[in-house]
């Protein structure tokens, strides 16, 4: 066969892309994570602009400043409210304070409720996790049994149980969630140090005098880090939902903190006679969840070639 | 196109596939599976389709009896089956024939069961579906003697296993019951035996050969392995990148295989008793089903075109042509530009080294 | 069976014993004297002492646990400190109130998630698909909250007057009241009487009180009562139900059995209930057992909003009231429901997959 070597190679095109390429291709190419990236990117642009986009300061009564009187409807120019009324894109709350500007400075707050966080709770799990699966042995075990305990409880009601030991507030509403999401995170990470450890390669490198932080650092987190971005994204999502409702129970940010859930359990009573106070902070909650969860599902799709392989089956 | 694979005088085939495309529309773009396939069957006989894994002979065997999901799609051609297009029935009556007179098993035996349900009540499904009044009790029995009859020991109580419990061997075993269940006319066999091992391979091919000469059902056998095509087949259509590219009685393909694909294949087995140097391979892999070559989609890897030095293989697809009776083969070798028969070099040129 | 289903209860055991444990610690850890919250702030510290002496307070920590689990175990749950009643009165009269509930809300979430979750697998793609995937997506970003206060604005207020004027709270019309079917029944039955408390909580569960007794006044006020917060409490579990019945039924349908199904000349529909669904039942009823948890919360809020007197809200009462008592025994009611569903979804999950074996 003399011939084989002047044979034309076979036209395969083979495209060479790194992983974060080919996940960002993938990911864009679904409608839901465009849709929850463009929703994410206008949260953020909001809560960076939100001195420039709210009218009012939000935690400042009107009602010695405008002629108003409290939980006034919404009073929108464009929909012929009187020129001579100042505007009022969702009304005034029960302090007579401008609810658009609420709302739009809620933003920053769910924002940073939602990385901080899960934020938190990543760094938590992942040390918690790593150490579990690479120590082994009776500490593996103290961790994940205490895990388990935690993850045994639903998690909403032990964000309250917590809250009544620390006390209410918005910071010890952060540690409540940050802790129920604690075990999701250290499981993760357990289970693909584990796997990693078996791999020849952390051997390998072990027995070239590397150090064990060095290995698990470099060699092992990595490869958790899908998986870690897709739950916390998802996790995101959960946190800002679980801290406004703690919000709306009294327990979670107080007054006179624009936070949507505490907004809506201020006024969640006088919601047959002015719902636009109801309505706003809730659809903000629902809206910037949303973007959370569409784009986590999005990354999850993306990250896991065993999914993105069903539209191609056979 | 040729619509050239006309039946021979006298015996009409049972199945005869015309021009068939089944396409997959996905995202990276069209694949072109199956790409202007024509064959037939006749009654009674086996017919045997040859090719590498991801030729198109699977997607050919599941477009007879439209089993194509999206994104694939049967874009053109026909399927006659005792001379009704099937391709023009409307989806909805595939299911009378679909497992009544054309049935199919698979290459995974055990994956092609249901997990949950019991062996027994699967094979009594087939003879309720296309049989509503039939008592459960009479098709239960009837479902025994099947197991029996492919050779299921203690079939009584096998008939309440699980697909878990089953061996691969056996598991295909109750998937031939399965497909015999109502006599159908025809039977394909999707790489029947490729998922078991050897001496179990040799039991299933008895097995089906038996049934073939028992009922006269025709088999269409789809399988890479020429060995198996030696033992079963009476013809055998060699497929490659979604086309036939030969088409010929079982000893005129090991006699005188004319396709430099074929030549590969038989070349490739590892013959019995001569040591060989090094087992030959065809070199190169197949073509990208989406970027099709214009002509010829074997010319690639064809040693015989570097060999006579044709340059329109790369450019031209060859017709399918019949080059001696009930011979076809599509190559440029057997033909000219003009679509005439070209009585040069039968592939014995390359006989030099 | 039955050897599968004692091993399970008898593995829940150790489960249940460290919740307990979890328990008892959490009530002691919550900050502030359950005396002064029981007494006031204003309570002497000699009442203190008497109290604390009563309620076996000044006790060591773990004599406390031991006189708590030996309670427990006799099923003596204590007594309120806010209320000074028993707290298994309390259990008796607000679980069957979360019970209606939770089991409304579950079987909506199933009878609508399971079959939009098989359309958007069949028709994958399609408008259909998208159009429940989007609202799914959306479901699980909801604040039930929220959605409960916008569905009592929307049907008590915006459609008053209308037939589908439905109450924003409460179980029943004022004026309306349901009578136990033991009363009914003039049965020989009051407190005291042998098994007093499992017709009280039978009779709690209206809308079974209300079917027994033939009264349909007082079943269709309840469940037009229930229509909201089941609604608004089922939108989470609903949209999770769909979206996990649909990836489990893609990935059956591209099994190899499929195909023989289909090879077979059986009809699509029937492809898809008899051999997709039968098989992507196994995750949906994982699924299903999680999202106990799940309505659970839910009902600490949808209760909150509906004004329903059940556990999730009295449970929040008690902790925010530090209530050792009812946070203790009511957490020992849910740490032995989520162990029973468990078990149920662990045998139902045996029954519908023969592969599992149950000894």
């Amino acid at each position: 066969m003399t011939a084989t070597d002047t044979l034309a190679a076979p036209p395969q095109a083979v495209k060479s892309n790194s992983l974060l390429q080919l996940t960002l291709r993938r990911l864009f190419k679904q409608r839901n994570a465009r849709a929850g990236a463009v929703i994410l990117g206008f949260l953020i642009l909001v809560a960076i602009f939100a001195p420039a986009i709210a009218p009012y300061d939000p935690t400042l009564s009107l009602l010695d400043i405008e002629p108003v009187t409290i939980r006034q409807a919404p009073c929108i120019h464009l929909l012929g409210c009187p020129e001579d009324q100042a505007q009022h894109l969702m009304g005034l709350d029960g302090n007579a304070r401008d609810q658009f500007s609420r709302v739009v400075y809620g933003t920053r707050i769910s924002l940073f409720i939602g990385f901080s966080t899960i934020g938190l709770a990543i760094v938590a799990g992942t040390l918690l996790g790593a150490i579990a699966g690479y120590a082994g042995g009776w500490v593996d075990n103290v961790i994940m049994r205490t895990m388990d305990v935690l993850l045994a409880f639903p998690s909403f009601l032990l964000a309250i149980a917590i809250i009544t030991i620390l006390g209410r507030g918005l910071q010890n509403a952060l540690y409540a969630i940050a802790i129920v999401n604690t075990p999701h995170f250290a499981r993760l990470v357990r289970a693909s140090v584990l796997s990693i450890k078996e791999q020849e390669f952390v051997a390998a490198t072990r027995a070239l005098g590397a150090s064990a932080p060095w290995i698990l650092f470099r060699r092992i987190l990595p490869n958790a880090l899908p998986p870690l971005i897709v739950q916390g994204t998802l996790g995101i999502a959960g946190a800002i939902l679980e801290a406004a409702a703690l919000s709306f129970l009294g327990l979670g940010a107080q007054e006179p903190a624009a936070e949507w859930g505490t907004m809506l359990g201020r006024e969640r009573g006088q919601v047959f006679t002015a719902p636009y106070l109801v309505f706003y902070p809730g659809f903000a909650i629902m809206f910037t969840v949303l973007a959370f969860n569409l784009l986590g599902d999005g990354l999850r799709d993306a990250m896991d070639p065993r999914l993105s392989q069903v539209s191609k089956a056979k | 196109m040729p619509a050239k694979s006309a039946a021979p005088n006298g015996n009409a085939p049972i199945l005869e596939v015309r021009d068939l495309k089944t396409y997959f529309f996905t995202e990276d773009g069209v694949v072109k599976a199956v790409d202007g396939v024509d064959f037939y069957v006749k009654h009674g006989e086996v017919l045997g389709l040859v090719g590498e894994s991801g030729c198109g002979k699977s997607v050919t065997s599941l477009s007879i009896l439209r089993l194509i999901d999206r994104p694939g799609e049967i874009v053109g051609g026909e399927v006659f089956f005792e001379g009704e297009n099937l391709l023009d029935r409307p989806l909805d009556s595939m299911v009378d024939i679909r497992g009544d007179r054309i049935s199919m098993i698979f290459q995974q035996p055990k994956s092609s069961l249901n997990p949950v349900f019991k062996v027994g009540s699967q094979i009594v499904e087939v003879f309720q579906i296309h049989d509503e009044k039939m008592d459960k009790a009479v098709a239960w029995e009837k479902a025994v003697a099947l197991l029996k009859r492919v050779g299921i020991p203690d079939p009584e109580s096998k008939a309440h296993a699980y697909p878990h419990q089953l061996s691969g061997g056996q598991a295909q075993r109750v998937m031939i019951a399965m497909a015999m269940a109502l006599q159908p006319e025809l039977l394909i066999a999707d790489e029947p035996t490729t998922a078991l091992d050897v001496t179990i391979q040799a039991q299933i091919l008895d097995l089906i050969r038996e049934l073939n000469h028992e009922t006269n059902t025709a088999v269409i056998l789809i399988t890479h392995d020429l060995g198996v095509i030696a033992e079963m087949a009476d013809r055998v259509a060699v497929m490659y990148a979604g086309q036939i590219v030969e088409e010929v009685s079982v000893e005129g393909l090991f006699k005188n295989g004319l396709h430099p694909y074929t030549q590969g294949l038989i070349k490739s087995i590892p013959v019995l008793g001569s040591v060989q140097e090094q087992l030959n391979t065809i070199p190169g892999s197949v073509p990208n089903l989406i970027d099709l070559p214009a002509g010829c989609r074997f010319a690639s890897r064809c040693p015989a075109r570097v060999e006579h030095g044709l340059s329109i293989c790369e450019e031209h697809m060859p017709n399918l042509l019949e080059v001696a009776p009930g011979h076809e083969v599509r190559c440029w070798l057997y033909e000219d530009a003009a679509g005439h028969t070209a009585p040069l070099k039968p592939g014995k040129g390359k006989k030099k080294k | 069976m039955t050897q599968y289903i004692l091993r399970r209860l008898l593995l829940s055991i150790p489960v249940l014993f460290g919740i307990l444990i979890a328990t008892f610690a959490i009530a002691r850890l919550i900050p502030g004297d359950p005396c002064t919250a029981a007494l006031g702030e204003r309570a002497t510290q000699a009442a203190c002492d008497a109290y604390n002496l009563r309620m076996g307070l000044d006790e060591p920590i773990y004599v406390q646990l031991g006189i708590y689990m030996r309670d427990v175990l006799t099923g003596n749950l204590g007594d309120s400190i806010r209320f000074s009643r028993p707290v298994f009165t309390i259990i008796i009269e607000k679980l069957p109130v979360t019970l209606e509930l939770g089991l409304a809300a579950l079987t909506l979430a199933i009878l609508v998630g399971v079959p939009a979750g098989i359309l958007s697998a069949v028709r994958r793609n399609s408008k259909v698909d998208v159009a429940t995937m989007v609202a799914a997506n959306i479901g699980v970003s909801m604040p039930v909250y929220w959605l409960g206060l916008m569905l009592a604005y929307l049907f008590a207020v915006l459609l008053r007057d209308t037939p589908f004027w439905l109450p924003p709270s409460g179980r029943l019309t004022a004026g309306l009241s349901s009578i136990p079917f033991y009363r009914a029944w003039g049965l020989p039955i009051s407190d005291g009487t042998f098994g007093f408390p499992i017709f009280e909580f039978l009779s709690n569960l209206y809308i079974l009180n209300s079917i027994i007794t033939l009264n349909f006044k007082v079943l269709f006020d309840t469940i037009k009562h229930l229509i909201l917060p089941a609604v608004a409490l089922s939108t989470i579990p609903m949209s999770i139900i769909a979206r996990i019945t649909r990836s489990s039924m893609l990935e059956v349908l591209g099994q190899d059995y499929i195909r023989t199904a289909r090879a077979k000349g059986l009809r699509e529909r029937l492809v898809v209930l008899r051999h997709g669904l039968r098989n992507a039942l196994l995750p949906i009823i994982t699924i299903v057992g999680l999202q106990v948890g799940t309505l659970f919360a839910g009902a600490v809020l949808t209760e909150s909003i509906f004004s329903l007197s059940g556990v999730g809200r009295s449970l929040f009462d008690a902790i925010t009231g530090r209530d050792y008592p009812v946070i203790q025994g009511f957490t020992v009611v849910i740490a032995v429901g989520y162990v029973i569903v468990n078990l149920a979804a662990d045998i139902s999950y045996a029954f519908a997959d023969p592969r599992i074996k149950l000894d």
